[in-house]
């Protein structure tokens, strides 16, 4: 989906010989990343479709689950990322404008917020298996409560999880970018593979969007 | 890629993501609120997610400056994944309709063979 | 969408070249390449490959079913049979096949192009492919799964046997499938030729991109409901099992969300050849190319509203079975829109029959006996009776097998001496063909005839009243077999000989045509100029590569 050369630092030594022009490689790595997006939301969106499916089965199911869920710390979770999106596009429009500095500040921004995201997430995490909330067989949970919560709470564990693993990812390719920003491989003429991560985590952003409602906030 | 340069600036993210964090401020607000049924407070909280992620999608992945394919595509997958819940959905909800009639047919099948009574049968003791 | 670049000239980094593709760099560096011919080329020999593998399941599953009861292996090997043969067919066989296979090769060609979008990823797709084969082959190898290709939950959940590793292989594949689609959607979008607008690609083209729109949208769907099942195995989540509250059915919903838009990602290349063979071997313009052109989305978009067919009698609602009949019968239409089409685009042609053209006859006729057939399936009332028994599986190998691979064969001979500058054996290929066409009518014809008489499918025994029938297909099972052998004869020996092929053997008019066989690694020295349409029959030849003549 990115485009790179074998380490020269001229502009136009990232072009692909298959394309014409800068244009035209640019435009359609965005195409691609976008096609690339649609596939993630049919694979997250199956899982909500679940969810939302086991939900109508099992109203009272899914609000006794929902109370387990701290509401202020699934907050804070999305004004890490939201907060994050902002300084990841911030990035983004730093590197398209040849400011370097800018650029990997913002970045480490990024970083740090979904860094924070993740420590909330163990907190919870640890604070569900001290009380026996687990997936599936392993949910021990003596509260009392209906039995369907534990698929409630395997679904939680499922979609949290998987987008825990895509938050961890992106703060792979984030740290990627910004030892290539600092390295001086981005400039007015080339900074695609910041635009395309920077699409990549704004889905991980979406994503939490639609979570934290449908997860933590309905009573 | 200078004509993709980006016409909005630094101002307009500032500005999305102050909507943004308002918006969930409203958003954990009404989940306190209780508005009659539990699929008020679902609709509502969905609602209010879409217009962040509307937010997100327009501005800051630039959707809105952008080639209208990306548009196409990211509206086109939400479309397919509304297809992919609502024909399980009609399942789910169009399921027990069919049974209890299907009980009931059978009870009434069932009934006048154990009322009729035999009344040629004791001549052949 | 003014993608159209026109500079025509374009200088890269290795365009000197004129050394073919085949003979451009060492053995080992095809592992690395990143040109879409040589990775084409790889995923022919693997599909191959895994075609033998499929098959010598399904000579086995046929030759146990020679007589009622044991005949070869017991219930739980045949059970395993069954499942490798289709788990392998429709994963690693069918669904890249066309696609990966000749799709890779023969795409950016036709555009006029010197790759596709995405080369570094079409090399992780080829390789991603080979690491899930890899797993499949280790489950195959540690005992086996027995739950179907469909692994339809509460058994799926529930069973011994490398269940998840099965899973998680074509969880892999899946990936592979949607970089696939990915790539050849930028490709078609932003790399044609300069003059070659969307009604002048060649309709192989739109055939190819209404696949990737497939497999973009619903593999990923796959791949949730293999990850559902896993974690169903891993953690008892308990989505599909009903004694945790779970629907069963719900998984069958979310398997058929993407299976059966896979049908489609299986039939629409296949569509794609015969469209390309026809008008070539008929020297004839096609007739109705924007009803085919459009047709081809229509079936992409459609398929994704009818996998409910799959569960008439699955314990889904009746409201909803009668909604998924109904749309069933409208994906007919395009279908037909297509058939009919081909027929008049032949009518008044020069016909050629050449081995192309007698795969891409054979599949106006199985297509029209499974397509049919489909219609009679998805009519609810009808399938109560049907479903689950061998008349469905008389279906989907008329469909799978009589028109998509009868299709790849098309491709495949159609295509032969513009990959390896070689051509095989036209007799021998007649031969083959003839053994193809009655080994397979013989094999599965009996089994609509067994189906409506009420044999199941995927049993291994059967009342003595169906031996005959069971025993006319396994027989035809042979002569198809036979057939393949001959088939891989001939394609091999044709490898031995000299690479004297022409440039245009069927005198095509698509850009693909307008390279040597087999075209240089850049395929073109300068990127062409479109001058005519892709069926322009009716007028002289006006090449659009420099030296190149129809």
């Amino acid at each position: 989906m990115s485009s790179e050369s074998h380490g020269h630092a001229a502009e136009h030594a990232f072009r692909q010989h298959h394309f014409v022009n800068s244009e035209q490689q640019f435009d359609t790595s965005k195409l691609g990343m976008w096609l690339f997006l649609a596939t993630e939301i049919l694979m997250f969106g199956g899982l909500f479709v679940g969810f939302g499916l086991m939900q109508a089965n099992y109203p009272e199911a899914w609000v006794a689950g929902h109370h387990h869920l701290d509401r202020i710390m699934g907050s804070i979770n999305t004004v890490f990322l939201l907060c994050s999106s902002f300084t990841m596009v911030m990035a983004v429009h730093a590197s398209s404008t040849n400011q370097k500095s800018k650029t990997v500040l913002n970045l480490l921004a990024t970083l740090a917020f979904a860094g924070g995201f993740m420590v909330i997430k163990y907190f919870e995490y640890s604070h569900k298996f001290h009380e026996g909330i687990l997936p599936g067989r392993y949910f021990s949970y003596a509260g009392g409560g209906p039995p369907e919560q534990a698929m409630f709470f395997g679904f939680y564990f499922a979609m949290t999880g998987i987008h825990g693993i895509h938050v961890l990812v992106g703060m792979i390719l984030i740290t990627w970018i910004l030892i290539r920003a600092q390295r001086g491989d981005f400039s007015s003429a080339y900074y695609t593979p910041v635009d395309l991560v920077g699409l990549y985590w704004h889905l991980v952003d979406l994503i939490w969007i639609y979570l934290f409602p449908l997860l933590y906030l309905v009573s | 890629m200078s004509e993709h340069a980006h016409s909005s600036g630094a101002r307009v993210y500032v500005l999305t993501l102050v909507a943004l964090l308002i918006l969930t401020g409203i958003t954990v607000g009404a989940s306190y609120i209780n508005f009659g049924s539990a699929s008020a407070n679902i609709i509502i909280a969905i609602a209010i997610a879409t217009v962040k992620v509307s937010l997100v999608a327009l501005f800051f992945m630039h959707l809105r400056h952008d080639n209208p394919l990306n548009a196409i595509i990211f509206i086109s997958s939400l479309i397919f994944l509304g297809i992919f819940l609502a024909f399980p959905l009609i399942d789910i909800q169009s399921r027990e309709k069919v049974i209890p009639n299907g009980l009931r047919v059978r009870e009434q099948v069932a009934a006048p063979k154990q009322a009729a009574p035999v009344p040629a049968a004791p001549a052949h003791h | 969408m003014a993608d159209i670049v026109a500079t025509p000239k374009s200088h890269g980094h290795g365009d000197h070249h004129d050394v073919d593709y085949l003979h451009d760099g060492s053995l080992l560096s095809w592992l690395t390449t990143v040109d879409h011919k040589k990775l084409g080329v790889m995923y022919l020999w693997s599909v191959f490959f895994m075609f033998f593998l499929g098959g010598v399941f399904a000579l086995l599953v046929r030759l146990e079913l020679m007589n009622p009861g044991q005949t070869i292996m017991t219930a739980e090997q045949y059970n395993k049979a069954f499942t490798l043969h289709g788990a392998i067919m429709v994963f690693l066989v069918i669904i890249p096949s066309i696609p990966a296979a000749l799709g890779n090769f023969a795409l950016p060609l036709m555009l006029g192009a010197k790759d596709v979008a995405f080369p570094r990823l079409n090399l992780l797709s080829f390789w991603i492919y080979v690491t899930g084969a890899i797993i499949a082959t280790v489950a195959m190898l540690t005992g086996g799964v027995d739950t179907g290709w469909t692994f339809y939950t509460p058994y799926s959940t529930t069973a011994d046997g490398p269940v998840a590793l099965m899973t998680f292989a074509a969880f892999v594949l899946g990936f592979s499938s949607i970089l696939t689609g990915v790539n050849f959607v930028a490709t078609v979008h932003k790399l044609r030729a300069p003059g070659m607008g969307w009604f002048k690609m060649p309709l192989f083209v739109w055939g190819i991109y209404a696949t990737a729109i497939i497999q973009i949208l619903a593999t990923p769907v796959l791949a949730i409901t293999l990850l559902l099942l896993i974690f169903e195995r891993l953690f008892g989540v308990g989505v599909f099992d009903p004694k945790l509250g779970g629907d069963p059915v719900l998984f069958q919903h979310f398997f058929w969300f993407y299976s059966h838009p896979a049908v489609y990602i299986m039939i629409l290349p296949g569509m794609a050849i015969i469209s390309e063979v026809i008008p070539a071997m008929s020297q004839k313009v096609f007739f109705g190319y924007k009803a085919t052109a459009f047709s081809s989305v229509a079936i992409a978009i459609v398929s994704f509203v009818v996998w409910g067919h799959h569960m008439f009698t699955s314990g889904q609602s009746q409201l909803a079975g009668a909604i998924f009949s109904f749309l069933t019968f409208l994906v007919g239409i395009p279908s037909a829109i297509k058939v009919f089409n081909w027929i008049t685009t032949m009518y008044k042609g020069s016909i050629s029959l050449a081995a192309p053209m007698l795969y891409a006859l054979m599949f106006l006729i199985l297509f029209g006996i499974g397509g049919l057939t489909g219609i009679f399936l998805g009519t609810m009332s009808v399938d109560i009776h049907l479903h689950d028994t061998y008349f469905v599986v008389a279906h989907f190998h008329y469909v799978m097998m009589g028109s998509t691979l009868i299709a790849f064969l098309a491709g495949v001979h159609f295509w032969w001496p513009k990959m390896f500058g070689r051509m095989y054996n036209e007799r021998a290929a007649q031969i083959a063909a003839f053994f193809v066409f009655i080994g397979f009518n013989t094999t599965f014809l009996p089994q609509f005839l067994l189906g409506s008489r009420g044999m199941p499918r995927r049993y291994y025994d059967y009342l003595p009243e169906f031996t005959f029938l069971h025993q006319v297909s396994t027989v035809g099972s042979w002569l198809l077999g036979l057939g393949f052998v001959i088939m891989a004869g001939y394609l091999f020996a044709s490898l031995r000989k000299k690479m004297d092929a022409p440039s245009n053997p069927w005198h095509a008019r698509t850009l693909d045509w307008q390279t040597s066989s087999p075209p240089i690694t850049h395929n073109f020295h300068e990127i062409p100029v479109l001058k005519q349409g892709p069926y322009d029959y009716f007028k002289p030849f006006e090449p659009s590569v420099e030296g190149y003549h129809e």
